[in-house]
């Protein structure tokens, strides 16, 4: 690993006169994180989860309960397949409950350990009373719950990225809520379009071309703050998800705002895209953050630029 | 408590009257031989597995690699085309006027630099593993270091990125990440930690932090005299990014030279903004659902 990896660098060297850093023989400074695919799919759920929420609940405050069951199915869904894909993520599965030990608000993943311990019994029971009928007051409670601790669950997963040395990831802390809550929005809209009858699924159509909006802006707003540290969302396989989780969520908002209201299908298509690009840009996210933390370069270039900045002499 | 207050208290809080003066190390590299009689003392008194299959790295005499899960001590090799500032002793005159022959100009002072460094866990007082730990599991103790409870940990990794010095990791077929304990079970016995005690050159020094600073301060001192103008200490001042470590370090180059972060912050540093940008983040969550919604049924 370590002398391919100075092979790999002294190659480029040759071929791209690169701006002079120093490293030893090439080797990562800090670790790549030791998580697993799970992850940023957990993210995409939770996130859809999170938003979907609080949306059932402003779709039932307007009377559209048909769109109100779509987006709780949704929430509660989603919150069922996160918690088996978290824990499974685990280095000790069997110890989930220790994340219960402390409650810890500079650990976003303490904190959304404990929302995501309240959303989940109150987004599935919200969804299961809807869907059968059992216990409609309980069930209402729940939904009101699960909604105002869903937004939280679409940020906090960014802001856990984020509370990290990797550099893509730390670097982009003011965006990057953002950007998850974008693509969050935007998925949570595309499943309730899928999930609710064309006639009163106007809100969620409306939601998934928002999100898609917020969600290109904010991953604009991310490339701009990152400049020349953001180079892993154009290379390997961060690159290709960046490109194409654009491309889809570009082309799914297009068609569900030009042929969503009139078409089945345009909705139905738009939706697919959309949801596909939501997934594919926290893939993008999550691949950025290990080949940022894989090449000492982004770690030593802006620790060295901010020495300089400072006026001081390196240590 | 404000946001600005959320950075959890690094040390002294907790104990009362239990909290010993903080211990740390002083790695003075700049008389490490590179024996790497600390790597082994650790693994045998920590009782650390192997860290993989044996492999040759080709980089200098570093067949480690880089400090990990079952790697707590870490000797960096370092061959630079640097002159080398030699002692006043001319071996190559000594040695030609010994055997009488005629002394050539002296070539000691070109050549080759050697640099060797032993790395380990630096105990932060800004840590940000211990701040961004879920469990608990990673805890302060009553001598000021940070050490996992490995009864704890349920292997959620968050520290693993969350580590400016790439120290902690998760062990393969275990699941629980593992650093430096700083020998927490001997200094309970007030014993010195195993790879300071087998340093033959005192190069890893251990005893309380003040101590090791005045320590330090004056070793550096003594090196800029004799003509050591690269000489720095790392990590020994308070006002850097992790509040400065509770292990150090007297280095004869730049950081990175050495695997090091040269201006390393704990991350947890910037966990007001963010929050505040989740936080606002969440109420674009909000408008934006209040919007489609009020937008009408179609």
């Amino acid at each position: 690993m370590s002398s391919n990896g100075r092979r790999r660098r002294r190659d480029r060297g040759q071929m791209v006169p690169e701006a002079e850093f120093r490293s030893y023989y090439g080797r990562p400074i800090i670790k790549e994180p030791a998580w697993t695919i799970e992850v940023p799919w957990y993210f995409f759920t939770g996130g859809m989860a999170g938003a979907s929420a609080p949306f059932a609940v402003a779709a039932r405050l307007t009377g559209n309960h048909p769109l109100a069951r779509g987006a709780l199915t949704v929430a509660g869904a989603g919150v069922a397949v996160s918690v088996p894909l978290l824990i499974s993520d685990l280095g000790r599965p069997e110890r989930f409950h220790h994340m219960l030990r402390v409650f810890k608000p500079t650990s976003p993943m303490s904190m959304g350990s404990w929302a995501l311990a309240a959303m989940g019994p109150a987004a599935v029971g919200a969804a299961v009373s809807d869907r059968f009928g059992i216990l409609p007051g309980l069930g209402r409670v729940a939904e009101v719950v699960s909604g105002v601790i869903g937004p939280s669950l679409c940020t906090y997963t960014a802001a856990l990225v984020a509370d990290t040395a990797v550099p893509v990831w730390h670097e982009a802390r003011r965006e990057l809520p953002l950007v998850f809550a974008g693509s969050a929005l935007a998925s949570a809209g595309a499943a309730s379009t899928l999930l609710t009858p064309a006639a009163d699924a106007g809100p969620a159509r409306r939601l998934a071309v928002v999100g898609a909006a917020v969600e290109l802006g904010a991953v604009a707003a991310m490339e701009r703050r990152l400049g020349e540290l953001g180079e892993p969302y154009h290379q390997g396989p961060a690159g290709r998800y960046a490109r194409l989780a654009r491309g889809c969520t570009a082309l799914g908002a297009a068609t569900v705002a030009v042929a969503g209201t009139r078409r089945r299908w345009a909705a139905v298509a738009g939706s697919g895209l959309l949801l596909a690009g939501s997934a594919l840009e926290r893939l993008a996210v999550y691949k950025a953050g290990f080949q940022s933390a894989r090449d000492p370069k982004y770690v030593v270039k802006p620790q060295r630029a901010s020495l300089e900045a400072a006026g001081q002499t390196p240590t | 408590m404000t946001l600005t207050d959320l950075p959890t208290p690094t040390f002294g809080g907790g104990y009362d009257g239990q909290a010993q003066p903080r211990m740390g190390f002083f790695t003075d590299t700049s008389i490490c031989i590179g024996c790497k009689a600390c790597e082994v003392a650790c693994k045998e008194w920590n009782l650390v597995p192997q860290d993989g299959p044996l492999r040759l790295t080709g980089d200098s005499y570093d067949n480690t690699g880089a400090l990990g899960a079952s790697t707590w001590r870490h000797v960096a090799f370092i061959e630079q085309a640097k002159p080398v500032q030699a002692p006043d002793v001319d071996l190559a005159a000594a040695a030609a006027a010994a055997s009488g022959a005629v002394a050539d100009a002296p070539q000691a002072r070109e050549g080759m630099r050697w640099l060797m460094s032993s790395d380990v866990c630096k105990h932060c007082t800004s840590a940000a593993c211990l701040e961004v730990c879920p469990t608990g599991a990673l805890f302060r103790t009553e001598f000021g270091t940070v050490v996992v409870q490995q009864d704890i940990c349920n292997g959620c990794g968050y520290c693993v990125p969350a580590c400016p010095f790439g120290v902690i990791e998760r062990r393969e077929g275990d699941g629980r990440v593992f650093k430096c304990t700083l020998c927490y079970d001997r200094l309970k016995d007030g014993m010195e930690p195993a790879c300071a005690h087998a340093c033959p050159t005192k190069s890893i020094q251990f005893g309380p932090l003040e101590e090791l600073r005045e320590r330090a301060d004056t070793r550096v001192g003594a090196l800029h005299r004799a003509g050591f103008g690269d000489a720095r200490l790392y990590l020994r001042d308070e006002d850097d990014g992790i509040g400065g470590g509770g292990a150090f370090f007297l280095l004869l180059d730049e950081p990175e030279v050495y695997g090091l972060p040269p201006n390393p912050v704990s991350t947890t540093r910037d966990v007001p903004t963010v929050w505040r940008a989740a936080a606002v983040a969440a109420g674009v969550v909000v408008t934006a659902v209040v919007t489609a919604v009020v937008g009408g049924r179609r």
